[in-house]
């Protein structure tokens, strides 16, 4: 029950970032670590609430008040427990997941909410210094065989359910190596890589088979898995990038050297940390360039912290949305996500954010580009009553960039042979249609996270793979005991 | 010996006429339905050479069907014509309180001791008169809850009588007038033509037979039993395992057991109850969930556990009962328990027990998972049948235990065994002949283990929740200070003092007459399987039968012991009962619901709010009884522009009584603000309210509340406070905690909390669980006449708490002449609240109403009185649905609070609302955002919801649809496996009168205040009315003049305000015996003398006036030894002045606050709850003096230092609050010497004459009583007066 005078006595406090200097100097992570009494200070501000929003507002449902309880008493163990009763990889949550809870967090109405997310980083930070994570494996095997498609959180997260409950699992990678966008997707300095690497030495333990280099539907006949597995889960994800649809930019036209996919620059990146060597011919490097991101979300702060660590001369993030305010509007009450102006860790070490502007087109000089054209843009509602920009005459720019990061959100699934030979039915955004227990059209193949939902949060990947693992588990069992998410 | 009734019940008839064949009795016996199942099953036992063979014709003694009355007076006069006395034959069925009273004699200790083993007390209220022809007398029970006067004239006639006044006895002819003390019997012996006092009676009767030597050689005390070898205990994943397959859930850890281990006692909880009710829940419930605990309401007052802990008492005995008729030695070979809650070392004592003839039988209450529901009911009889063959074999004792449970062997429910068999052996006549003691796992709440004692057991071990309490202490989830023995110690006396409470909320004080009286009702229960295994308990809607209550549990089972788990044993359910969770029980406010409640009034928009209301609406599908009903649509629908505004509907809604102290002035102010314009009521609740709030802001704003609740703690009740209203609700019970009084903790009692309800800040304060001006209908129509005089203005209200047999009850408060019933649902909301009765007690609005309504249609009083209801309405076809089951006012509570804020935090009790509106906090206060606007969105939003429906039901008005409960029907929700069982056509039935009898309020109550005596009084007064000048007048009065002068006051009050006239502006004198009531609430400048004598209630509520009561001057008996006003005078006074010359009755100055006041001598409980004012007792107090006491100050004259009256005044005091020692304070001391002179001067006293006339040796002699917390605030408070002096000095 905590402390129930915990809010009135202490403010919020988090961890203190590295100096900027210093960190875009390495690929570490940024925080430094909070001494664990201040830790329960922060958690004993939890005011274990009669309706917890916390515990609503995130998908996986975590027990926040009930965490937030025992770290306060000292419990650790008790905590990571519990933790662990709704999240399998709380570590990378942790450390990625945007927070939906503490926006929800009932002490944020009239102060600041509970630091949420770093009483659970800690707590499983602990577990593992501690060596309280250990392989759970199944006392029994059911002799049942699942495949998994995709080894990012929601193909993980189902792995690890189902493979506790005595099946015999099979991750399917078609990567050279096991991870999705935990390990291409997500800078080192936001997650270091050797929080994966131990998470997958658990699963194995567990009796997890990783199969790289293994792309169903290319390399691996669809139909041979199928007839080998009694259920196949797709957790393939929703890769697709939206890419910039103007001039400079169009199918057909010459491709500019110097314009790419932010995945593309992450990935290279962090394959570059993780050892391998990138040829140069195909190296994307920001050193003493003029960088221009699209987009300002994470991916984009994503982008904009790897090109200072890569020695960028400027870096420019446009975003096509207004400014967002410094406060919930009215648009966005408590509870709900608050559309607000956040300034990330990677904005803090410079960069330079525009909003309402629009890319016109983009030129070059032999093939690389040169410039990107622009305007402001005005946000009004249109003839159907949905808000959309128009450019603002008289405020076209040009802007010299050697290097143009297209991170403006992703699409879907990528249309795949995997998809098209499986005869999965598609919903109207292009996800793979699965029904309330994760089943798609076609019998024993389910779906979950972002394949499922489109591009979304860890968080929601995670929930999907846990609670796709109970469907499969009930149906080729009959009943389950895992939980509903 | 005569018995006018009031005849609650409304159909008066012969058979229910006084007096029967032995007795006459005013009150009720509580504990009926255990009395007579124990008489049925002793007949088999019961032989005597006086009747032989006859008495299978005298069976059955205890008929079904017949008034409590008269099933007392036949076995009163089987005990009779069976060989006993009548006294004797009294003291067995109505003993005193003889448990924990250290000074009463061994012998007649003893007495009761033994005659306890034989039979079980019936529990009152009771005022007994019995007569056998040769003697004649009376009984007030333990509690002394009737009124009983007495007087004794010269030529021999002796008149008892429940008031004085009743004859006209010249005063020079009476030598004697008393009254009966609780407990005590009154009897006059017409062969030997004297009275027989109490003692040399009961001395006599204990003498007979050598009981104490009796009880020495057969009673065992548990602790000389050998120990025996308690079950190792469970631990790590086997306890777990074993907690999932009982139904724990992580809650019941967290939220249940660990405060009761760690602190004694049940935790609070706050905010009302809107989870599903378990007849509809998803969620496999508990068996125990379908039991709600019955409390009593008007007809009988609920008990005070808290400070009237002495006439409680759980002391147990194990073993068979003898023959009733008989007075044999080893009648009582039993072995006695203090409690009968018992550690795992306790139960394996008695499972050994190995005594001769007292052989115990353990059976196992488990059945094979494998048989899957259909097994239960097998299973049972099997065990009836062991149980019956064990008897037959001599067992003397069974004990019915799950310990056996494994993953193949499921627990059968300990209720339905217990239950089950306890109907069985009753129906068997066996019963007596065996002890039921249970050894579960399932029971692990209050709840649980009441309902198992309610239902037959002698003794409960909740084995289970005690290792799991181990397990708490093994996790650190119990403060390190806390080791295992004393955590489970410490649970068992939460538990305890729990059942005690649920005993005391029906009005029981012992728990072997609470044993077997099935004090509860069932919702959702079959009747084929509450007949045979809850024989005589209501359940009106039906339910599951006993194949579903074994899927419930197997589903618990199965979960337990899964093979397959995501880890290394199974996760207990979240539970959500008392906090939301997102796979926990439904709550019809979740995260959802409070978001687009508070999203859609504060910024206006309907959409939205009905977004809230769909949701709600569907969420109830699952979770009340509404939610369950489909409307019966007009064919032609009426289009809306063509129903009533919204302006006439939002009048019919009202706020629920929230207190200023349990809610912040902010809060409190915005819903009276809003309620004000919108032309519907606010409530005060039961906290007084700031004066300032009755003048207007500049701008018009009102913020005083509209309706003003008087309580049972009377905070704040002055006469202004009652005449500035439009309406006055008397508060019988609350949804949250009906049976139990309010609470205000300490941390909640602000200074400026402390100043409106005239008590001490930083002190906690708890209200009396009765109204102890109300402990009978009679009394009720007594206080609802109390308040019509204090503000005739004003309409009365009376609030009620659902649960079966309301109806009766509220056509009782029609006759008793209030304007507006309210009947509140169980589930409304709180401030602090044991868990318990959060959850426990009382049944659904929806069955109250329909209830109550069909009650008052039949009995053709429907026209007379306004029907309210509230209790968790929320949408707007809540409204509907409750006008058609016929309610025409609507309260909201809850909901305007989300409206405001609220976020549930469900910490009322704790000062730390986040959001400013549960707490005092300044601080906390700050963050309040809450807005009249937004409040009065909420209710125009209802309303347009309303005027929709109606609309579609083809009404034009709200009015047209009242009643009308034939426009409901079941809907398709009952498709549902849970509830395709329930029977919900007893909620649309209309009376057969329906047709001739108007279903709403068409006029209005006589009140009757046309002849009343203050009529004449206010015109004689006018003079001072019109011009403040002196007004002196002499009346003669009579017992039938009740509540004489309050009417008078109420007119000062309302042209004075609250300081009235100067003292003694209007100077009036009585001679007579004055009615009930006598000078209620009279304020300042009103100064009444009586020279008579005063009924109950003198001085009730005085708010500034002035009392004096004294014998007729020609009377020639002693004053000072003789009583001359009744009970529970000066209650709830918050000032003025009374002085008594003579004896007054129980509860002297039960919560006043205020006032100051002299008597010579107080009956048990005197200053009950006081929060301020100074009180004198010139005399002998009774027991239990100071109870609760936790404001000002009483001087009582009980000897010198060290004398032998001194020390026995000082065993009778309850300590728990004040300390004791001598008046030294000068102030007190200047206080109590004034007083003790005003006295002399008012009253003629003798005693106080002698006292000035040597102050100095009389002032060793006083004993000064002040609560400790009282003192220190005082002494704070001179200082601080002392500093500002000072400062002011100093500039």
């Amino acid at each position: 029950m905590g402390k129930p005078t915990g809010f009135l006595e202490h403010v919020r406090e988090l961890p203190r970032r590295r100096p900027v200097e210093e960190r875009k100097r390495d690929h570490l992570e940024i925080y430094e670590e909070m001494p664990r009494d201040k830790l329960r200070t922060q958690a004993s501000r939890c005011m274990d609430c009669g309706i917890p929003f916390c515990h609503q507002g995130c998908p996986l449902g975590n027990l926040i008040p009930d965490w937030n309880d025992l770290v306060y008493r000292d419990r650790w163990r008790d905590a990571l427990a519990r933790l662990h009763a709704t999240n399998n990889f709380p570590e990378f949550t942790g450390r990625l997941c945007p927070a939906p809870c503490e926006a929800a967090c009932v002490l944020g109405i009239g102060d600041a909410p509970v630091t949420i997310k770093q009483v659970e980083q800690s707590i499983v930070d602990h577990g593992w210094q501690q060596g309280w994570i250990v392989p759970e494996p199944a006392a029994e095997k059911t002799g049942k065989r699942v495949a998994i498609v995709g080894s990012g959180p929601a193909g993980l997260a189902a792995a690890q359910q189902l493979a506790r409950v005595g099946h015999a699992v099979t991750v399917y990678e078609r990567a050279d190596r096991v991870g999705g966008l935990l390990r291409y997707g997500i800078p080192d300095f936001k997650m270091e890589r050797m929080q994966l690497e131990r998470r997958l030495a658990q699963l194995e333990a567990e009796g997890v088979v990783f199969r790289t280099n293994a792309d169903v539907g290319r390399g691996i006949d669809v139909d041979v898995l199928r007839s080998e597995s009694d259920a196949v889960l797709l957790a393939t994800g929703a890769s697709r990038a939206r890419d910039l649809d103007v001039p400079g930019r169009r199918a057909g036209e010459p491709p500019l050297h110097g314009v790419h996919l932010a995945m593309e620059y992450l990935e290279q990146e962090n394959r570059t940390i993780a050892g391998e060597t990138i040829p140069d011919a195909h190296r994307i490097d920001a050193r003493g360039k003029r960088v221009i991101i699209l987009g300002g979300g994470d991916t984009g702060a994503d982008c904009l912290g790897t090109a200072h660590r890569q020695g960028a001369r400027e870096v420019l993030q446009f975003e096509l949305m207004d400014r967002p305010p410094e406060a919930r509007g009215e648009a966005d009450p408590w509870p709900l996500w608050p559309h607000v102006f956040r300034t990330s860790a990677a904005h803090e070490e410079g960069g330079e954010r525009i909003y309402s502007v629009l890319t016109t087109h983009l030129t070059g000089d032999r093939g690389a580009l040169t410039h990107l054209h622009g305007a402001q843009v005005a946000w009004s509602r249109d003839a159907r009553g949905r808000m959309a920009p128009r450019p603002v005459p008289g405020t076209e720019f040009v802007e010299d960039c050697d290097l143009l990061l297209l991170a403006m959100g992703f699409v879907g699934p990528e249309r795949s042979p995997l998809l098209e030979a499986l005869g999965v039915e598609l919903d109207l955004r292009g996800n793979v249609r699965g029904d309330a227990r994760f089943g798609t059209n076609v019998p024993g193949v389910f779906v979950a996270g972002d394949a499922h939902r489109g591009a979304s949060l860890i968080v929601w990947a995670i929930a999907e793979g846990r609670a796709a693992a109970r469907a499969i588990d009930a149906q080729l069992m009959g009943s389950t005991s895992l939980p509903a998410v | 010996m005569f018995h006018s009734r009031f005849s609650t019940n409304t159909f008066p008839s012969w058979e229910l006429a006084h007096p029967y064949s032995m007795l006459a009795h005013n009150g009720e016996i509580n504990t009926l339905r255990g009395n007579i199942s124990w008489m049925r099953a002793r007949e088999a036992m019961l032989a005597s050479p006086l009747f032989r063979d006859d008495i299978e014709k005298l069976l059955p003694i205890a008929r079904e069907g017949l008034s409590d009355s008269a099933v007392l007076d036949g076995v009163l006069e089987l005990l009779v014509r069976g060989g006993r006395s009548l006294p004797h034959a009294m003291m067995m069925l109505i003993p005193e309180a003889w448990e924990g009273n250290p000074a009463m004699s061994q012998e007649k200790k003893a007495f009761y001791a033994y005659h306890g083993c034989m039979m079980e007390p019936w529990d009152g209220p009771a005022a007994v008169m019995f007569t056998d022809g040769r003697d004649i007398g009376a009984v007030l029970d333990r509690n002394g809850l009737r009124p009983s006067r007495y007087w004794i004239t010269r030529d021999d006639l002796v008149v008892v009588a429940s008031e004085v006044g009743v004859l006209d006895v010249p005063p020079e002819q009476i030598v004697k007038k008393g009254r009966l003390e609780p407990g005590r019997m009154f009897l006059v012996s017409l062969e030997e033509g004297r009275i027989v006092e109490d003692d040399e009676l009961k001395r006599r009767l204990c003498a007979e037979r050598p009981y104490a030597a009796w009880l020495d050689e057969h009673l065992i005390e548990l602790d000389e039993l050998p120990a025996g070898e308690p079950a190792p205990a469970l631990t790590g994943d086997a306890l777990r395992r074993t907690q999932a397959a009982f139904g724990y859930s992580a809650e019941d850890l967290k939220y249940l057991l660990a405060p009761m281990a760690e602190t004694g006692q049940e935790a609070l909880g706050s905010m009302g109850q809107d989870a599903a009710l378990p007849a509809l829940s998803a969620q496999p419930q508990s068996l125990y969930a379908y039991f709600q605990q019955l409390f009593a309401q008007v007809t009988n007052p609920p008990l005070d556990a808290i400070r009237e802990e002495l006439v409680t008492s759980v002391k147990t005995v194990i073993g068979p009962e003898g023959n009733l008729l008989a007075e044999e030695p080893d009648s009582c070979h039993l072995v006695t328990l203090d409690s009968p809650f018992l550690t795992a070392a306790d139960m394996a004592k008695l499972k050994g027990l190995g005594v001769e003839d007292l052989p115990v039988r353990t059976l196992d209450m488990v059945f094979p998972a494998a048989d899957g529901p259909a097994g239960l009911d097998p299973a049972l009889q099997a065990l009836f049948a062991k149980a019956d063959h064990a008897i037959t074999e001599g067992a003397r004792v069974l004990v019915l235990s799950d310990r056996a449970q494994s993953a193949a062997l499921a627990p059968i429910p300990a209720l339905l065994a217990v239950a089950g068999l306890h109907n069985h052996l009753v129906r068997e006549k066996k019963r007596t002949r065996v002890t039921l003691l249970v050894e579960t796992g399932d029971a692990r709440e209050v709840h649980h283990v009441a309902a198992l004692v309610g239902y037959g057991a002698s003794a409960v071990c909740p084995w289970l929740a005690l290792e799991s309490i181990a397990g708490l202490c093994a996790d650190g989830e119990l403060p390190a200070s806390i080791d295992v023995a004393r955590a489970q110690k410490q649970y068992l006396a939460a538990v305890k003092k729990g059942v005690v409470k649920v005993m005391s909320k029906m009005g029981i004080s012992t728990i072997n007459s609470y044993r077997g009286a099935q004090q509860f009702e069932c919702v959702g229960l079959s009747r084929e399987l509450v007949d045979r295994y809850f024989t005589h308990t209501a359940s009106r809607l039906g339910g599951i039968g006993i194949v579903e209550v074994a899927a419930e549990l197997l589903a618990h089972h199965r979960h337990a012991h899964a093979t397959r788990l995501p880890g290394a044993h199974p996760a207990l359910r979240q539970g959500g009962l008392y906090q939301w969770r997102r796979d926990g029980e439904v709550h019809l406010f979740d995260p959802d619901t409070v978001f687009k409640l508070q999203h859609a009034t504060r910024t206006g928009q309907r959409r939205i709010f009905s977004e809230y209301t769909a949701r709600v609406n569907e969420q109830a599908r699952h979770a009340t009884l509404r939610g369950l009903f489909e409307f019966r649509w007009a064919d032609a629908p009426v289009p809306l522009e063509e129903v009533e505004p919204v302006e006439a509907i939002v009048r019919r809604f009202a706020t629920g009584a929230m207190s200023y102290g349990s809610i912040s002035e902010e809060a409190h102010e915005t819903l009276a603000i809003a309620m004000n314009r919108l032309g519907g009521r606010s409530n005060s609740g039961e906290g007084g309210e700031d004066p300032a709030r009755y003048t207007p802001l500049p701008d018009g704003t009102r913020r005083a509340s509209a309706i003003h609740q008087v309580a049972s703690g009377r905070f704040g009740v002055t006469s202004e406070y009652l005449v500035q209203c439009t309406e006055l609700q008397i508060k019988m019970a609350q949804g949250a905690k009906p049976g139990e009084g309010g609470q205000l903790p300490g941390n909640k009692v602000y200074p400026w909390i402390a100043r409106v309800r005239f008590a001490t800040a930083g002190v906690g304060l708890i209200s009396p669980p009765p109204h102890h001006d109300i402990y009978s209908i009679e009394d009720l129509a007594q206080l609802i006449h109390d308040l019509k005089c204090a503000n005739p203005r004003a309409r009365i209200s009376v609030k009620l708490v659902a649960e079966v047999g309301v109806g009766t009850v509220a056509a009782g408060v029609a006759k008793a002449k209030s304007d507006v019933v309210l009947i509140s649902g169980h589930d409304g909301g709180t401030g602090a609240s044991p868990l318990t009765s959060l959850k426990h007690a009382g049944a659904p609005w929806e069955l109250g109403l329909a209830e109550a309504q069909q009650t008052l249609v039949d009995n053709g009083l429907r026209d007379r009185i306004v029907v309210q209801v509230d209790g968790q309405l929320k949408t707007g076809r809540d409204v509907v649905v409750a006008a058609l089951l016929g309610a025409e006012e609507y309260g909201f509570a809850t909901a305007p609070l989300v409206v405001m804020g609220c976020v549930m935090m469900r910490v009322c009790h704790l000062d730390t609302c986040p959001v400013g509106i549960a707490t005092q906090s300044p601080r906390l206060r700050e963050r309040f955002t809450g807005r009249a606007e937004h409040v009065m969105n909420f209710f125009r939003f209802i309303a347009e919801e309303v005027r929709e429906h109606l609309a579609r039901l083809g009404f034009r008005t709200l009015d047209e649809a009242i009643g009308r409960a034939d426009l409901l029907r079941a809907g398709d929700a009952l498709d549902d496996v849970k509830t395709r069982s329930l029977d919900l056509a007893p909620l649309f039935a209309r009376s057969a009168r329906a047709g001739e009898v108007s279903p709403r309020c068409v006029t209005t109550q006589d009140h009757g205040l046309e002849d009343k005596l203050d009529l004449q009084l206010i015109d004689a007064a006018a003079p001072a009315l019109e011009r403040a000048e002196r007004v002196a007048l002499t009346y003669p009065i009579r017992n039938v003049d009740r509540t004489a002068g309050t009417m008078l006051g109420s007119e000062v009050t309302r042209r004075f305000g609250a300081a009235g006239l100067p003292d003694d502006t209007i100077d009036l004198t009585f001679h007579g015996s004055a009615g009930q009531s006598f000078g209620a609430f009279i304020p300042r400048g009103v100064t009444l003398r009586l020279e008579g004598d005063g009924n109950d209630y003198v001085g009730k509520g005085l708010s500034g006036g002035r009392i004096a009561v004294r014998p007729p001057r020609a009377a020639t008996f002693v004053p000072e030894e003789n009583i001359v006003i009744g009970n529970v005078v000066l209650y709830g006074a918050t000032s003025g002045e009374a002085f008594f010359r003579g004896l007054a009755g129980e509860r002297f100055c039960v919560r006043n606050s205020g006032a100051h006041a002299v008597v010579e001598g107080v009956g048990d409980h005197g200053c009950e709850y006081m929060t301020g004012g100074r009180v004198v007792v010139l005399g002998r107090t009774g027991r239990n003096f100071a109870a609760g006491m936790s404001g000002g100050v009483a001087f009582v004259l009980a000897g010198a230092p060290g004398s032998p009256e001194r020390a026995a005044f000082e065993g009778r005091v309850n300590r728990e609050l004040v300390r004791l020692g001598p008046v030294t304070d000068a102030e007190d001391r200047a206080t109590l010497r004034a007083l003790v002179a005003k006295h002399f001067a008012a009253t003629d006293s003798q005693p106080a004459g002698r006292l000035l006339a040597d102050w100095e040796a009389a002032l060793p002699r006083f004993v000064c009583v002040i609560p400790v917390e009282y003192e220190k605030a005082r002494e704070r408070e001179r200082r601080l007066r002392a500093e500002q002096a000072r400062e002011q000095a100093a500039e």
